[in-house]
Formats: structure tokens, C-alpha cells, sequence
């Protein structure tokens, strides 16, 4: 059943606890959106509200990591990467200290409250910090396991996180790994990669595409840092054109972490890039933004119709 | 315990020897901040070498006390404090700042005996309230010190950590104010003025402790009463002197981050009693 990643997150977070003693979460006065209440219902002790303080509270999860604890920070995903970005970068980072990162509400997910609460640069900023490990789950399940990843691994790692309900496209024990990335469709003329929700739009665009007798390939892209770059080679080589898509603006994200790999294998192949290109967003109805934005299935179909024009 | 008068003249001597390499360093390196390094001699000296539990042999004891040095540009008297405690080879202080040595130009949790990497300013009081806070859940006797400057107390986030550490009730948490009123473009009253200190962390709910910086004793004893206290964390307030007992740097901003010339070396180096 699909479910809000969000709440997932919280639930996991809270059961992990039960049996990781050293797990301790920390807030800034969102808990009740980010869903780390649930954990704070669960288990006090190891619950920390710091207040509307997202740099005193990283810097404080560096400290508690230093004794051996495990802190996860949490709070929406613009102001964690922003107002935290400066412990993150200073202290978890440069420390490599065992610290991870929810950033609840990615992309346009806190639609109503417009371009302040977007995060669209998040993904850039993270994966350029040396010891950190960037994972952006795409359901239910892909969640659990990031979660609990997270928690089980050591070291800096930021989970990009939903406020929204994301249909379920992994059955229950499906094996992940960091570093690697899933075919969830296959297809021959061109690829699709895509994480987050966007791996959902990708599908949609892939089923109207099959119609008009185009094989369109989907990889979810989940670890973004560490890259699965075999598979990004061989999509590029397999089916000679790329599209990436993702709710981040096209600068620094998952795009241009592919077209890194690209570019340094001299692949070659055309690449498209479905995102928000370089603009602040708005206040609106998270379809409604989605499809303004060009960050829905017609936006990925698009992408593809592009890419699959300039394909030799 | 307090300090005895033969203690207090052999930590006087440390300090003379320290204040003398850390000088020597930063002249090698032609690089570093002097200015901060000599007013927060006594406070790291005292603490290292007299007050802390920590040993080089058992440097993941579990129960140590930990120190940030929050105001990390003054990381050469860090690290002369940690080389006197065995946790750094003896000649490595006049590798200072060179590619590869372990004495970066600001301090990393990769150097032996340092806790915590610094900078940045402003973030060293919440990382030493992280680690009170996971002390007392793992039911540690240690002591954790976070040592500021007052320049860095522009910064916002020291005050979201003024706010915070009084919540949990961290008394295993004692920071000190290096109060030497000289920030790198001026004074702090210039630049930005601290207004009443005193007044405003016991606002935020802290033990608040004034004393003289460069009296090994009073510091002594004001480290003293602030283990004492129960339920709330102590700021030290510790009065000192930018580019203490160097007659030429003491109160000057020029002398916050800047290479020291062969002539003023010299000098230096016969004010306090050392070899140029």
C-alpha cells in the first residue's frame, strides 16, 4: 500500500530504536511533519527538540556522534541543507562523523507553502561534500532500507525525503545497495534515469510512450553518491540516449551527477535533463506545480521525444 | 583541589616554553594567528596539563573529558598543550600549516587528541553540548570544555547554543570566553560591540563565572566552582589579553592572523626568554 515517505520514515526510525540503543533524533520544532514524533513518543530519552535552530542542531548531532551515538537531524529538506549546511560541511563532514541527514520535504513536496519551503538545491549541495553518501528513496520499501542503511553504516549519510504519499513500486524484501541503481522497467531505445518521485512520472511516460511503440528504460537512481556508473554506461551504450529527471533544479543534481560519468567515459550519447531549470518555484497544488514546473510525466515525455530527435 | 604554589610556578614555566614555540611555529610557517594563540595559553595549559582527565595512552577511553577549541585559529597552543601530553611527536610543531603535517592550519578530529574540527566560527559551544548531552545518556563522569573567542560570539548560532544547553541541564558542560576584546579588523566595541557578556549568557539561563584569564589560580578555581554546580552549565568569563606577554602584540588587532617578521621575533623571543 502506498504511503507517505514521511510517515514510513518515522515508523522505521522508531523501530530501529527498539533495538540500536545508540540511535538518538533530533528536531527543529517539525517533528509533528517530519514524523520523528513517532520516535519521540517512543523512546523520550533519546528524542531531542532543539527549537528553530537547524545549525545548533547538526552541530550538536557532531558532538553526540563524537560519543559514539548515532544522531539523525531532522527537518525540512531546505532549511537542513541550508542553515545546516555549515556543521554539515565543518564538523559531520570534515570529521566524518556518524551523523545523518532527513530532509523531510524534497522538491515541491510542501507545495502550498511555495519556493521559501522548495528544496530544488539540496542534492547539489550534499553530494559535494567529501564523506558524504546521498540516497533518495522512491517508495515505501526503498525507504525502510535507506533508513535502516543509514543507521546500520557508518558515517555521514542524507536521505532525501518526501512529505508525500509515493506509490509503491518495490515488493517487500527487495534487495538494494548503495552505489547501485534499479532497472524498474526495461526498455532498448532510450533511458530514463530518474529518482524520488520522478521515477514514478518516468513510468507513466514509459507506459505512453510503449503506445506509440517506443521502449523506453526506467532506472531508479537511489543512490546518487555514491553513482552506479556501470549502469549509467551501460544504459548510455545499450540504448544510445539518456534522459535524466528529477525534482531538483537541473544544476548540480542527479543530471549532472550522470552527465559527470557520461562526459568522463566519453559516452556520447544525447542527454535530455527533466528538472526545474534554474528558476524559484511557487505556492500551488503539488500536481498543478509538478506539471507548471515541467516535472510530471508529460514533462519526462517530453524529455524523451527530445533526446530520442537527436539520437543518432 | 586547590593549586599549590610549586604547581602554579611549573604551569607558569609551561606557559612561558609554550608561548615560546607557538611563536617559533607560527614565525617557521609564516603563517597563523599569534594573537589568540598567547591569550588562551593559560586556560588550555591549565586545563591540559593539570585539570583533564585524558591519556595518550587511552585515547578512546570512553570516559575522558573532551575540549573544543571553538575559536579554532588559536589551534598552535592546541596543539603545544596536546604534544606536552605525548599525544603528537615532539618536533612536529614546526611543521605547522606545511601539506601533509598533522597540524593543519585549524584543528581536525584526524590530529591525535583532537575531538573536533573547527573553524568556522560559532559552532564549537553546540558540538561540546552534543557531546554533554551523549555523556550523560551513556551515564559518563566526563567533563566536556568548549573554549570560545569573543569575536566568535557574532556569530547567530552561538546563541541558539546558549539557549539550548540550560534546557538539557548540561552541569558536565563548562565553556570559557577567551575575553581579549580584540577581533581581526579591530576591537570587539568596534567592530561589534559585546554590550554586558556577563549579563546576557546568564540570561540564557548559564552559571556564569569572571575571572582573570592569565591567573592560573583564579582560572583554577573558577573551573572549580563550575563543577560544582548542578542542573545548569557554566560560562567562564576569563579577562585576558590579545597576544598576551609579547609586549608589542598584547591588545593589537594587527597581530589577530599575521606572520611574524625576523625582527619582531627577535623581540619576542627575548621578552620571553627564548631562542630567536
Amino acid at each position: 500500500m502506498a504511503k507517505a515517505i514521511r510517515e514510513v520514515y518515522g515508523t522505521v526510525l522508531a523501530e530501529l530504536g527498539e533495538t540500536n540503543k545508540d540511535i538518538v533524533v533530533l528536531d527543529a520544532d517539525l517533528s509533528g511533519s517530519t514524523k520523528t514524533k513517532i520516535f519521540g513518543q517512543a523512546h523520550p530519552e533519546r528524542f531531542f527538540n532543539m527549537g528553530i535552530a537547524e545549525s545548533d542542531m547538526v552541530s550538536t548531532a557532531a558532538g553526540l556522534a563524537a560519543v559514539g551515538k548515532i544522531p539523525f537531524v531532522n527537518t525540512f529538506t531546505v532549511f537542513l541543507t541550508t542553515l545546516g549546511l555549515i556543521a554539515a560541511r565543518g564538523q559531520v563532514c570534515y570529521g566524518n562523523l556518524n551523523v545523518k541527514f532527513g530532509g523531510a520535504y524534497c522538491g515541491m513536496s510542501d507545495a502550498l507553502d511555495g519556493a521559501s519551503h522548495h528544496a530544488l538545491e539540496d542534492i547539489s549541495a550534499m553530494r559535494a561534500l567529501p564523506n558524504m553518501r546521498v540516497i533518495v528513496p522512491s517508495d515505501a520499501e526503498s525507504t525502510r532500507w535507506a533508513t535502516k542503511w543509514a543507521a546500520e553504516n557508518y558515517g555521514p549519510v542524507y536521505l532525501r525525503l518526501s512529505r508525500d504519499v509515493y506509490p509503491d513500486l518495490y515488493a517487500e524484501g527487495t534487495k538494494f545497495e548503495l552505489g547501485r541503481g534499479a532497472v524498474v522497467r526495461d526498455g532498448t531505445d532510450v533511458t530514463v534515469i530518474a529518482c524520488g518521485l520522478m521515477v514514478h512520472k518516468a513510468m507513466e511516460a514509459a507506459e505512453s510512450m510503449a503506445q506509440k511503440g517506443v521502449s523506453v528504460r526506467v532506472v531508479d537512481m537511489y543512490s546518487i553518491k555514491p553513482l552506479d556508473r556501470e549502469l549509467i554506461l551501460k544504459c548510455a551504450d545499450e540504448t544510445g540516449a539518456i534522459v535524466t529527471a528529477e525534482e531538483h533544479n537541473i544544476y548540480g543534481g542527479l543530471g549532472s551527477a550522470v552527465s559527470e560519468v557520461l562526459a568522463y567515459a566519453g559516452a556520447g550519447a544525447p542527454t535530455e535533463f527533466v528538472g526545474i531549470h534554474d528558476t524559484f518555484t511557487g505556492s500551488g497544488k503539488y500536481a498543478q506545480l509538478l506539471a507548471k514546473y515541467g516535472v510530471d510525466a508529460a514533462g519526462v515525455q517530453a524529455g524523451i521525444e527530445k533526446v530520442l530527435a537527436r539520437k543518432k | 583541589m586547590a593549586l599549590s604554589q610549586q604547581r602554579e610556578r611549573e604551569l607558569t614555566e609551561l606557559c612561558r616554553r609554550f608561548r615560546i614555540d607557538v611563536l617559533t611555529a607560527i614565525h617557521t610557517a609564516q603563517s597563523g594567528h599569534p594573537g589568540g594563540s598567547l591569550s588562551v595559553c593559560e586556560i588550555l595549559t591549565l586545563l591540559y596539563q593539570q585539570r583533564m582527565n585524558i591519556d595518550a595512552a587511552r585515547p578512546e577511553d570512553p570516559d575522558r573529558d573532551r575540549l573544543v577549541l571553538s575559536k579554532g585559529h588559536a589551534a598552535p597552543m592546541l596543539y603545544r598543550n596536546l604534544i606536552e601530553k605525548g599525544f603528537l611527536p615532539k618536533d612536529s610543531m614546526n611543521t605547522l600549516r606545511q601539506t601533509d603535517s598533522l597540524l593543519q592550519g585549524h584543528p581536525t578530529n584526524h590530529t591525535p587528541g583532537v575531538e573536533m574540527p573547527a573553524g568556522p566560527l560559532g559552532l564549537g559551544l553546540a558540538a561540546a553540548q552534543g557531546m554533554a548531552m551523549g555523556l550523560k545518556l551513556n551515564g559518563s563522569p566526563a567533563r566536556v570544555y568548549a573554549i570560545l573567542g569573543d569575536g566568535e560570539q557574532d556569530e547567530g548560532s552561538v546563541w541558539e547554543a546558549a539557549d539550548s544547553a540550560p534546557k538539557y541541564k548540561l552541569d558536565n558542560l563548562c565553556a570559557v570566553t577567551d575575553y581579549n576584546k580584540v577581533q581581526l579588523d579591530g576591537t570587539t566595541d568596534e567592530i561589534m560591540p559585546l554590550r554586558d557578556i556577563e549579563a546576557k549568557w546568564r540570561a540564557f539561563g548559564w552559571n556564569v563565572i569572571r575571572c582573570d584569564g592569565h591567573d592560573l589560580k583564579a582560572l583554577d578555581a573558577a573551573f572549580d566552582q563550575a563543577e560544582s554546580v548542578k542542573g545548569v552549565p557554566t560560562m567562564i568569563i576569563a579577562d585576558t589579553v590579545k597576544g598576551k606577554g609579547v609586549s608589542f602584540m598584547e591588545g593589537k588587532a594587527a597581530w589577530h592572523g599575521k606572520a611574524i617578521d625576523d625582527d619582531s621575533f627577535a623581540i619576542a623571543m627575548k621578552e620571553l626568554g627564548g631562542e630567536a
